[in-house]
């Protein structure tokens, strides 16, 4: 084993950790704001990727437009319109009917809308294989050539990818600490009540809130989607973040990151370095033995807040 | 101690009735809160002053009655259009939101009035940073006029009850509410902290001029700091008046002491 490959295993790690980040960003939000955990997460990916993916084939055939960096740039107009509305139906027919109802009553709420995205997405869109293709270069590129020999050897498209996540969530952190709207999404987060009797408009707070996780889904179903193609499988996406907000802490912006990138890197490196003792196959599980883990070590995760109650 | 000047009527309540199931919470309540007086709602436990102040600020909605605020009558309104009508409240079980600082806290309660955009809020662009730095600056003023000035970044949930209090009704008053309603401001809290507690409230009123509205357990705190008092007991009003006249009111008399048969 040498440096250049231990760090290229931790490259391959952190990028894909940025993805896993990506889509635990999105229970975050909505967990922040409304105290729910938001299982039509996983739903909303394939939602918001199926309609991309669709837009874009649509789009030059309607339109007659030829370039495809336009068609793209309106397909994720056109999809980002669709969460909006979707964000807005949810609150208008779900949430809004259940403002102060138990934690439990919510997520319930949200597994129903799970299995009503999956279905409507492919009832509009269609439920075959669909590609995304927005360009991303598939070639690797070496780097370090003059440090190590051989160099090291990163995959181009999740380079990008993790870029585009880091901005993204450069972005949302901007907005939650530094704008009067992310102050009163903590704050509906804390209390409904109390933040009503000051003022704060809880349905329009939700809205906001479930299209931030929309928007957020639609780049992550948008870049998972253009490395694996749009299928019913990118729910599972979602599952594979779970352990990610476990680990970071349900209400942690950093923590979605920082789990991220943990349970990334830990994949790889487990996989590259203990698959050949146990046998392969360690990225498939390691994730969630070490969410089993921190639960009975440190439930409350890495960064989210420690609960006390008072006797 | 100035003399405070009592204005016009700023809240009429009219005929409310609420009810839950079979339940009758208010039969027929009118009273009216005139501008800059300290209002107290008073009864024993279970009389509804709770209900009352809930109708007052849209919690509840009454299935009979009208209240209107400076002439402008709403029957259906949510919290939040109470809210921006200039109605300012605190809670009897503290709503705060405990996972936020101090200071965080309190500025939520100037949310109604940030105007400026989203974006240039999150860069900090010119405007948005001034406006930030105003409303601060007002926060800032509230907690000194609260002494909580030491506590100003700690999470709320860490502090203990009475300062919790404090902060609550800081929030409130971040939003320069015309009626500020106080549900048992006082409660659970030793002699000291209530002789605080009725100092802040004497001096938003007579400082700000903000009509207050409290509901209060404490008959001793109630009579030394109203204006005047309206009774409750059983959903009904049995009393209503200055506190030396509801003192020697029979019908109060008798239900907070019972009657001798």
């Amino acid at each position: 084993m040498t440096i250049a490959s231990f760090l290229e295993t931790l490259m391959g790690g952190l990028m894909a950790g940025m993805l896993y980040s990506l889509v635990a960003l999105g229970f975050v939000l909505i967990y922040k704001a409304s105290g729910v955990f938001n299982f039509a997460q996983g739903a909303m990916v394939l939602f918001a990727a199926l309609a991309m993916a669709r837009f874009a084939e649509w789009i030059p055939g309607l339109t007659g437009i030829n370039s495809p960096v336009l068609a793209n740039l309106l397909a994720f107009a056109g999809a980002g319109v669709m969460m909006f509305l979707v964000a807005w139906i949810i609150e208008r027919l779900v949430l809004r009917h259940l403002v102060n109802q138990e934690a439990t009553t919510l997520l319930m709420a949200t597994l129903g809308i799970s299995y009503f995205l999956d279905g409507i997405g492919q009832t509009i869109f269609g439920s075959d294989i669909y590609k995304i293709d927005v360009g991303m270069p598939k070639d690797p590129i070496m780097m370090f050539e003059n440090v190590f020999e051989g160099g090291i050897l990163i995959n181009k498209e999740d380079l990008y990818a993790a870029l585009i996540a880091a901005v993204l969530v450069g972005l949302l952190t901007m907005f939650f600490q530094k704008t009067s709207t992310g102050r009163a999404l903590r704050a509906v987060a804390d209390d409904h009540q109390a933040a009503q009797s000051i003022g704060i408009p809880l349905n329009r707070i939700w809205v906001i809130v479930w299209c931030v996780a929309g928007v957020v889904a639609l780049v992550a179903g948008m870049i998972w989607g253009s490395k694996l193609g749009v299928q019913f499988s990118l729910t599972t996406v979602a599952l594979r973040a779970l352990p990610v907000v476990i680990l970071g802490g349900l209400t942690s912006v950093p923590g979605a990151i920082i789990g991220g990138l943990i349970i990334g890197v830990g994949e790889k490196l487990s996989e590259v370095f203990l698959g050949p003792y146990v046998g392969g196959g360690i990225e498939i599980w390691f994730a969630y033995v070490l969410a089993l883990v921190f639960l009975l070590f440190r439930p409350q995760g890495l960064f989210g807040e420690k609960i006390i109650d008072r006797v | 101690m100035a003399t405070k000047l009592i204005g016009d009527v700023i809240l009429d309540v009219k005929n409310i009735s609420l009810s839950f199931g079979g339940v009758k919470a208010l039969t027929d309540i009118s009273f009216n809160v005139r501008e800059h007086e300290v209002r107290a709602i008073i009864g024993p436990n279970g009389a509804g002053k709770s209900s009352m102040l809930n109708c007052i600020n849209g919690v509840y909605t009454p299935q009979q009655g009208s209240i209107s605020l400076r002439g402008q009558t709403f029957s259906h309104m949510d919290s939040h259009q109470v809210a921006t009508m200039g109605i300012g409240r605190t809670f009897q079980n503290l709503a705060l939101f405990k996972g936020m600082s101090v200071i965080d806290n309190i500025m939520t309660g100037r949310n109604l009035r940030i105007k400026s955009n989203l974006f240039l809020q999150a860069l900090r662009i010119g405007p948005a940073e001034r406006e930030e730095f105003r409303h601060r600056e007002f926060v800032e003023h509230i907690i000194d006029f609260l002494e909580i000035q030491a506590y100003r970044k700690t999470p709320v949930g860490q502090l203990p009850y009475g300062l919790q209090k404090r902060v609550d009704l800081g929030r409130a008053l971040a939003m320069e509410p015309q009626v500020l309603l106080l549900d048992e401001p006082m409660a659970g809290m030793n002699v000291e902290e209530k002789q605080d507690m009725c100092r802040f409230v004497l001096d938003v009123n007579q400082e700000f001029g903000t009509t207050v509205v409290l509901i209060e357990h404490d008959m001793g705190v109630v009579m030394d700091i109203s204006d005047r008092v309206v009774v409750l007991d059983y959903g009904k009003k049995i009393g209503d008046g200055t506190p030396d006249e509801v003192r020697n009111n029979e019908e109060v008399i008798s239900a907070y002491l019972g009657t001798s048969h």
